[in-house]
């Protein structure tokens, strides 16, 4: 049988492991102009072109004004500025391209200029840089100085406490918008209230929006409880947007209406949605997502939620398609628009494609990073899956403080969130009661405090919200009824939160292009503007800035490593004792193998980063030589601490010219006294994977080097651990103590060793 | 009126000219406390943006260089007292079909224009009202 040829694959086994990769579930399309599937440059797209005349546009990108659609119409009429378009469209748009990316070209000069281009020629412009080039711009080019970030606040059950809990929790990490949608529509209201008592737990500030049908989402909006609203989707197509049930001059009245009612709005368009719904017109994703930037401005609203959005993922399935999201980002702030910026919905099951998005946007920083960051499960998120989400919010923090970027959330202690949380769950029970819309068990406030996600808790179901989803729209529960009950149950805090934020609305200073609310005040585009000229300028993150987004958890310290080692030292005095006998000799006894260990070993470091004790790999060593007949002998150096030295100097003193160098740490090496320091016999330089079987081995190897014959090497099988990412901050603090205690030219330090009654 | 338009410097209004911020009775932020609103001093209307604020609000943007931003808080300051019915009823009207002929949405803008004085918003509407004809959007679809 031995013998036989064993079937061979016939594939190399290589790609069967990539086939079980996260990334093989994304799927990829050819590039295809004719059927849409391009993301820069479609050979349908017009040549920018403008003719005006009398100060009317006679024709745009090659379409005669008679001819025009009624997205034509509206930006020729309202987008267009005449008096600049025959400047702007006269200029070279490699010339434009490199003036978006030249930090000594003001914002305020492009933005002008772009005023007076259409949507081909923004397209063309900004198909001129590379994705770096891109990210550049958008940090120079977008409105606000200070970036932000927007998070979805839904859980699977349209559960009131969990929202509460969740948008509280979300205003913790430091989000300056929520938004919350809902699995049944019905649900609304209590969703509403819900997320805006919520968010009115520890500070005040955070926008909040409903997303629901239009009419029903400006009533709720009208009731006080909600800040803003984004879901008034233009596209780029007049079929799309037909299909999509509205025409700009509809999109345009109902964004006068949301402003009318003091509140803030921003449209929705993105890459892909007119390839969705099948009216791509074989024109590519981003001249059509330039029509529908240049519609956005026309119609005077203050912003965009941009960046593909739910057509994300399919954007992501051609060639460049991540690039033209970013792309697309870059007109929308170049058109002067509060940009958020999409990374929501998630395009891609592969880890690092969704590391590799968000990168740019994160040191770029933008107005709202993610429109939005889900801060719940992704089970629990009502609108799908976002590109981050609760699993995932630890990485991103940590990618702010690794890049220095502002990616506007900051690390929150776990004591603190629970208190918040809790307090939150009672807040929002307080209103349910004084309003007479339910009863919370403390079975049910419990579950929720500590559910991760809503699988784990006992709360309320959807079709108990209903019935107070449905209360609250009947009894025309308005926000200053929920004031009144939060200040009459003792949350005067919460009361007065909520109070501030609807007071927003009577100055209006949030309708501006880019407002957020941060401290109490309104920053957005006008008293925050970008002034981006190069370094030194623009957003920077200042020193107290600094520390909140370095204060992510589990940070070691040398004290807590030292600490840490002073438990060792008690116990490892019951294992083993120590006696020094003097300067250690020269031997010529050719079974003597010396085990040269480091300057702390035993004195202040007692256990190896795999969490051996000492005393137990000095007991594997001891007696693994024994086994093949050498005779250990252990010696302190006290002139060096590096593994390579410890193990030559050892072997020098051995009568073998055998030795084993060992750091307290658990690094190890087997030498031999006429090699060069770093041209060992074996080295074990993995100390965390290092088991005591492998010391036992070692040291038997030696034991057999030492009779002249050549054993089998020990190998220490890894799995490809990230062995720095996990042990080398510990490490370098830990070895740090054994270089302390070096001295040049110190002498090598006989050491007498007894194992004591207690085992490790 | 003819004094100077209001400038980027003014604002945030709330804060660098509150003395002009007012709600729709008359109210100025420092009314607007936690404790008016339990002794129903202050109801949900005092808390509502008036038109005179988007005035305000549409002169700070055009000052900022947003001529368009500045030109629907126009039209919405003309919205401010319209009734919540007849905006969506307008809006719907301005939906794809559903007007069955651009004498009805030529109807609503003069609604607009002659009830509430929302002249700009008519305008609007009417010029919606040629484009949908020529476009063909007067058609039923569903």
């Amino acid at each position: 049988m031995a013998d036989e040829p064993r079937p061979s694959p016939n594939r190399w086994k290589r790609f069967s492991d990539w086939d079980e990769r996260p990334l093989r579930l994304d799927k990829f399309a050819i590039e295809d102009a004719e059927h849409g599937f391009v993301a820069f440059a479609s050979p349908n797209d017009p040549r920018p072109a403008l003719a005006v005349s009398g100060g009317s546009v006679e024709a745009m990108d090659g379409v005669a004004a008679r001819d025009f659609d009624m997205i034509d119409v509206f930006i020729a009429k309202y987008h267009l500025d005449p008096v600049v378009a025959a400047e702007a469209m006269a200029m070279p748009s490699l010339e434009i391209a490199r003036m978006l990316v030249d930090m000594s070209v003001p914002r305020g000069e492009l933005v002008r200029l772009a005023h007076g281009m259409t949507p081909a020629k923004l397209a063309e412009v900004v198909a001129h840089l590379s994705s770096l080039e891109i990210a550049f711009a958008y940090g120079k080019m977008r409105a606000r100085r200070t970036p932000g970030n927007q998070a979805h606040v839904t859980n699977a059950k349209d559960d009131p406490l969990q929202m509460a809990a969740d948008a509280a929790t979300a205003v913790a990490f430091g989000f300056d918008e929520i938004e919350t949608t809902m699995r049944v529509a019905r649900n609304s209201w209590s969703n509403a209230v819900a997320c805006a008592v919520g968010a009115s737990v520890g500070r005040w500030g955070t926008l909040f929006q409903c997303s629901s049908e239009e009419a029903e989402e400006l009533k709720i909006g009208m009731a006080g409880f909600t800040s803003y609203a984004e879901t008034v989707s233009v596209y780029g197509t007049e079929k799309s947007f037909i299909d999509g049930d509205d025409t700009p001059w509809s999109k345009a009245f109902l964004a006068a209406a949301y402003a009318s009612r003091g509140i803030k709005m921003r449209c929705t368009s993105g890459a892909g949605s007119e390839l969705l719904m099948g009216f791509h017109e074989r024109k590519s994703l981003l001249y059509l997502e330039a029509r529908c930037l240049c519609l956005q401005r026309a119609m005077g609203v203050q912003g965009t939620q941009n960046g593909g959005i739910d057509g994300a993922p399919v954007t992501c399935t051609v060639p460049g398609g991540m690039r033209e999201l970013m792309a697309e980002n870059l007109i929308a702030v170049w058109l002067d628009l509060e940009c958020a910026s999409g990374n929501d919905a998630r395009a891609t099951e592969s880890e690092i494609r969704v590391g590799a998005k968000i990168l740019p946007y994160l040191i770029a920083g933008s107005d709202l990073i993610c429109s939005g960051f889900g801060s719940i499960l992704k089970y629990d998120n009502s609108f799908n899956a976002s590109l981050l989400n609760g699993e995932e919010l630890e990485d991103y923090l940590v990618l702010q403080r690794d890049f220095e970027a502002d990616g506007g959330l900051s690390p929150v202690e776990e004591t603190r969130v629970f208190e918040l949380r809790k307090h939150a769950i009672e807040v929002l029970s307080a209103v349910l009661e004084e309003l007479g819309l339910a009863n919370p068990t403390q079975a049910m406030k419990q579950s929720v405090a500590a559910a991760s996600g809503s699988d784990e808790t006992a709360s309320f179901m959807p079709r108990d919200v209903a019935l107070i989803s449905e209360a609250i729209h009947e009894r025309g529960i308005t926000v200053v009824d929920v004031i009144k009950a939060l200040a009459k149950r003792g949350f005067v805090e919460e009361a007065q939160n909520l109070l501030n934020l609807v007071r927003l609305r009577v100055s209006g200073d949030y309708l501006q292009t880019s407002a957020v609310v941060r401290d109490g005040r309104v920053l957005s585009a006008i008293n925050d503007p970008n002034d981006y000229a190069g370094p030194g300028t623009g957003y920077r993150v200042g020193e107290g800035r600094r520390a909140e987004i370095n204060a992510i958890r589990d940070v070691l310290t040398r004290e807590e490593v030292l600490r840490a080692e002073q438990v060792h030292k008690a116990a490892e005095s019951r294992r083993i004792a120590y006696r020094t006998a003097g300067s250690a000799a020269t031997s010529t006894d050719s079974r003597d193998i010396v085990i040269g260990v480091s300057p702390a070993f035993g004195i202040k470091l007692f256990q190896s980063v795999a969490g051996h004790p000492l005393s137990a790999i000095l007991r594997e060593l001891v007696q693994g030589i024994a086994e093949e007949g050498g005779r250990a002998r252990i010696v302190r150096m006290k002139h060096t601490a590096d593994t390579s030295f410890l193990g030559l100097s050892a072997a020098r003193l051995a009568g073998s010219g055998i030795g084993i160098g060992l750091q307290a740490k658990g690094t190890a090496v087997i030498h031999q006294k006429d090699r060069q320091p770093h041209n060992n016999l074996e080295l074990f330089s993995n100390s965390p994977i290092t088991r005591l079987e492998h010391y036992r081995r070692m040291a038997r190897n030696a034991a057999v080097y030492a009779r002249g014959e050549l054993p089998e090497p020990v190998v220490v099988p890894t799995r490809g651990e990230a062995m720095g990412s996990r042990y080398h901050a510990r490490v370098s603090l830990i070895y740090a103590v054994e270089t302390e205690m070096t001295s040049e030219g110190a002498a090598p330090e006989e050491l007498e060793i007894s194992f004591l009654g207690a085992s490790a | 009126m003819s004094k100077e338009p209001l400038s980027i410097a003014d604002y945030p209004l709330a804060e660098k000219r509150p003395e002009l911020v007012r709600g729709k009775r008359g109210k100025g932020l420092a009314d607007l406390t936690l404790d008016a609103v339990r002794e129903d001093h202050v109801v949900l209307e005092d808390l509502s943006i008036t038109a005179d604020a988007l005035g305000q609000q549409a002169e700070i943007a055009r000052a900022a260089g947003r001529p368009t931003l500045a030109a629907n808080f126009e039209r919405a300051a003309e919205l401010v007292d319209v009734p919540q019915e007849t905006i969506m009823r307008v809006y719907e009207l301005l939906r794809p079909g559903r007007a069955a002929s651009k004498e009805v949405l030529l109807a609503a803008a003069r609604e607009l224009g002659e009830t509430y004085g929302a002249k700009g918003v008519a305008a609007f509407v009417a010029e919606a009202a040629d484009v949908y004809e020529r476009r063909g959007l007067f058609k039923k679809r569903f």
